[in-house]
């Protein structure tokens, strides 16, 4: 019955949905406020009702109801209660729903947060939101019903993937999701604004509070599913450019430029054509994903081919939505005024540059991952386009980019000093140039790492000393850097938390360079050398868990005779699925880890073991976490709160425009 | 950015347990895994594919073949499989980490549990120890499984679009700049401070005016 209600609930917010749509889309066009009125309960009401849809499934998933296919195919009643909540996504029609329940949390936090704002911009943002949301609806409703009924029901379910079988399930796809969804908000913005013509500060004031909400979850999302990656995979890898990885980092790409062409839009009016364009295209690349993801196309042109149902309906729904967004950009974007002037080198030039660089390297992931799927179908020509193609490629764009970040953080709005930008960061260049010295010292070769390190330290250092020379500069008392220390808005500290976050994750990649690996045949109680540690085997056992046998050893991990800490790698056994999965061992020691596997073992005593030392390692996740700090700090910021500018202190001070 | 920078002398990582586990975030596992198990299932029992078995597509060979490959396969590159000299190892390690791994989901020949990226890495292993060079080696393996087997893509008429599209992504953006610049001049100094503007800002004596404050 419960099941039932979840079905009939996701089949009357489908009718919410084209209501939210229709209704407040023509109170737009015909300048009724009733109508327009429409569009705040109906999106409340609608994410009610896919709340409680979700609901159902997650009771059914919870009590183990082996009469619904989903939780026969993704559910053992053994399950831990933890992965029998999350396991709701972890599966196709699952996670659409909880696509789904997203989309329309985020039509109810327009509805929620948008008092500030013109009602008809709001009618009309929401009445889009409406429409998109009806089109996946509609997706799950005819194609991935994850309320399908088996009679009879089986006694027992077909159990999880042992992989996802993780905590990192339940935290890396809500964040995930509500960061790739996020960004239908601004999409609906954007394409509301172009419908009704008016696009200015204001807009992009209502915008970039939800840009910057969208692109920390998808950070945090991102980094959580990297360490996932990271600690299952029984070799610390933590990022492959897989297509899958790729379709969650090409809206992240794109909201990144966003996020900075909006600034220059909120504050100075200009780049309003690009940031509509961005505010279109970052959502659009989260719906390719969806797509690449969701199709089946990834398998292969041809699995795709032999069942299109899924697949069409995704490109359908793509097709419309980026077609019919990018035609109401072409019709409107020649009629949008021309915002504020600027000189080449000044913030609005850097953020150009950035915005140029940030773009290259979407359209590079964007084309890689498309490509082999492009060329197989056009000529049947089999490519792969794996992690050396995109870090060849890439590394020369990024890099440069590292490196203008303070330097453009440096620069004054209109018109700046270049010189005197570089002569404020010259703390940094020094900081930089020592930093790679000591790292080639400590660590050596290779060249790239050492050169990367270096300009991830004066990232940093940069970063922060625009901060510090806004506070301290010619401060004549401890008073008066408190003052100004108060006076700064929080989107400036914001702004440096998150550079200096790239900088410290640029800093951990960098350090992969000097990883230290050992494969061997491990016996017990034999020390073996792993960077400045020993790792030994004390101990080898059978343990058995909920729904699975594990072997695991104990292992010391040692230096100059002390035990520092024990780590436990182990290998299980799943029976329900019959699949094995290895979890690693692994213990922070400063910013490095110690990560051990253990794999076969043989009969003379000694188990296959994959031993790693990962200097700095930790800090690729940490520099993702300062990032999405930065992205808080801002998102805090009053002005962007209240969604109102903040007077600058003395307004005749600016230079007449 | 980029995830696993994988330098020259970067040891290579390897993975200890399934050819299709490349589990990495959610929509990848999922979707991946279950393209896969979905195949699997099909097989496995009628019940799968919502109720009626659905067309076999091509992925179902392919995932059922990996699903009876899995189970207690050992990890990719073994102690056994090492050689002795560390030089030539590591040049081993250089070269098959670059090749995919043919029967798996985008994992290289390194990382690969699957006995066909066994077979190539000691086949690689071979090569190098007949003597060939890294190049040799390389265009031996590529002369025999196709482009598909390069993760790096072979330069050549298919791929010239591939490799140019960061540089041409860079010119058409600069270009798009440019092009705004004349056409709507978004370059443009803003005016100096009129005579009267000037005397203005005088008048309220707070100083020249100085740049470096009106950052934020």
């Amino acid at each position: 019955m419960i099941v039932e209600t979840g079905h009939y609930a996701l089949v009357l917010a489908l009718a919410l949905a084209l209501a939210q749509f229709a209704i407040p889309f023509a109170g737009a066009r015909l300048n009724d406020t009733a109508l327009m009125g429409v569009a705040r309960p109906a999106a409340l009401a609608q994410f009610f009702f896919v709340a409680l849809s979700y609901g159902a499934l997650t009771y059914a998933h919870v009590t183990s109801d082996f009469s619904l296919l989903n939780v026969i195919e993704n559910s053992h009643s053994l399950k831990p209660f933890i992965y029998k909540i999350s396991g709701v996504w972890g599966n196709h029609e699952g996670s659409m729903l909880l696509w789904v329940l997203v989309l329309s949390l985020c039509g109810a936090l327009i509805a929620l947060f948008s008092a500030s704002m013109s009602e008809r911009l709001r009618a009309d943002a929401l009445a889009v939101q409406g429409l998109l949301g009806a089109a996946f609806l509609l997706f799950i409703l005819l194609t991935s019903n994850p309320f399908a009924r088996v009679a009879p029901a089986p006694w027992e379910g077909r159990d999880l993937n042992p992989i996802l079988q993780d905590p990192g399930l339940a935290i890396h796809p809500p964040l995930l999701y509500v960061g790739y969804v996020g960004f239908s908000i601004v999409f609906s913005f954007a394409a509301a604004a172009l419908i009704g013509g008016r696009i200015d500060a204001a807009w992009a004031r209502v915008v970039r509070p939800w840009t910057l909400f969208a692109w920390t979850a998808l950070t945090l999302g991102i980094a959580m599913g990297s360490y996932w990656a990271y600690y299952t995979l029984g070799w610390g890898g933590f990022w492959f450019w897989d297509p899958v990885e790729n379709a969650s980092l090409m809206p992240w790409i794109a909201g990144t430029a966003l996020l900075h062409s909006a600034a220059v839009m909120e504050k100075r009016e200009a780049l309003k054509v690009w940031t509509i364009f961005l505010s279109i295209l970052a959502f659009s690349l989260s719906l390719l994903g969806t797509f690449l993801v969701r199709s089946g196309v990834l398998t292969s042109v041809h699995a795709f081919a032999s069942d299109p149902d899924r697949g069409v309906f995704i490109l359908a729904i793509l097709v419309f939505f980026i077609g019919g967004a990018l035609a109401l950009f072409a019709a409107r974007a020649a009629s949008l005024p021309i915002g504020g002037l600027f000189a080449p080198i000044s913030r609005e030039g850097a953020l150009v540059v950035n915005n140029l660089l940030l773009s290259a390297c979407c359209a590079t992931v964007v084309i890689g991952t498309l490509y082999p799927l492009a060329l197989e179908a056009l000529t049947g020509e089999k490519i792969s386009v794996g992690a050396p193609f995109f870090n060849t490629v890439l590394i020369p764009i990024f890099l440069p980019l590292a490196l203008l970040m303070p330097i453009g953080q440096m620069l004054a709005w209109k018109r700046g000093d270049l010189k005197a930008a570089l002569q404020r960061l010259r703390v940094a260049f020094l900081v930089g140039v020592l930093a790679a010295a000591a790292l080639g010292a400590s660590y050596g070769a290779p060249f790239l790492s050492v050169a990367t390190g270096g300009i991830a330290v004066y990232l940093v250092v940069g970063a922060l000393s625009d901060l510090a020379l806004r506070v301290f500069a010619r401060a004549s008392s401890a008073r008066a850097v408190f003052a100004r220390l108060r006076g700064l808005p929080l989107s400036v500290f914001g702004t440096s938390v998150a550079h200096a976050g790239v900088g410290l994750a640029l800093l951990g990649l960098a350090a992969t360079g000097w990883g230290v690996e050992t494969i061997v045949a491990m016996k017990p109680l034999t020390f073996y050398d792993i960077g400045p540690y020993q790792i030994g085997i004390e101990s080898i056992s059978p343990r058995q868990g909920p729904n699975y046998a594990e072997t695991y050893a104990v292992m010391a991990v040692r230096k100059d005779g002390a035990t520092l800490a024990k780590i436990e790698p182990a290998k299980r056994f799943y029976p329900a699925r019959r699949m094995a999965r290895t979890e690693a061992g692994i213990v922070t020691l400063g910013l490095g880890q110690v990560y051990a596997a253990i794999g076969e073992s043989h009969e003379d005593g000694t188990i296959d073991a994959r031993l790693y030392w990962k200097p700095l390692v930790t800090l690729i996740w940490i520099g993702a976490l300062v990032m999405a700090f930065g992205g808080a700090l801002s998102l805090a910021d009053r002005r962007l709160r209240i969604g109102a500018a903040r007077r600058a202190p003395a307004p005749a001070l600016e230079p007449a425009e | 950015m980029s995830g696993d920078l994988r330098f020259d002398k970067s040891p290579k990582p390897l993975t200890l347990p399934l050819p299709v586990f490349t589990g990495r975030g959610v929509i990848g596992v999922s979707s991946m895994r279950l393209a896969l198990w979905r195949g699997a299932g099909r097989f496995l029992s009628p019940l799968a594919g919502r109720g009626k078995v659905r067309g076999l597509g091509v992925c179902l060979p392919l995932a059922s073949l990996l699903l009876f490959l899995l189970p207690l396969a050992a990890g990719a590159v073994t102690p056994g499989e090492k050689l002795d000299d560390p030089a030539l190892e590591a040049r081993a390690r250089t070269i098959t980490n670059e090749l995919r791994c043919l029967v798996c989901q985008n994992q290289s020949v390194d990382d690969s549990d699957a006995p066909l990226a066994k077979d190539l890495r000691l086949l690689v292993r071979e090569k190098l120890k007949e003597g060939l060079s890294d190049a040799e080696t390389r265009e031996f393996v590529h002369a025999r499984y196709g482009d598909f087997v390069l993760l790096r893509p072979p330069f050549k008429p298919g791929t010239f679009l591939l490799w140019t599209a960061p540089l041409l992504a860079l010119l058409a953006g600069a270009a798009a700049v440019w092009t705004a610049t004349r056409r709507r001049r978004i370059f443009a100094p803003p005016a100096a401070l009129t005579a009267e503007e000037r005397a203005r800002l005088d008048g309220l004596g707070v100083g020249r005016f100085d740049d470096s404050e009106s950052r934020e």
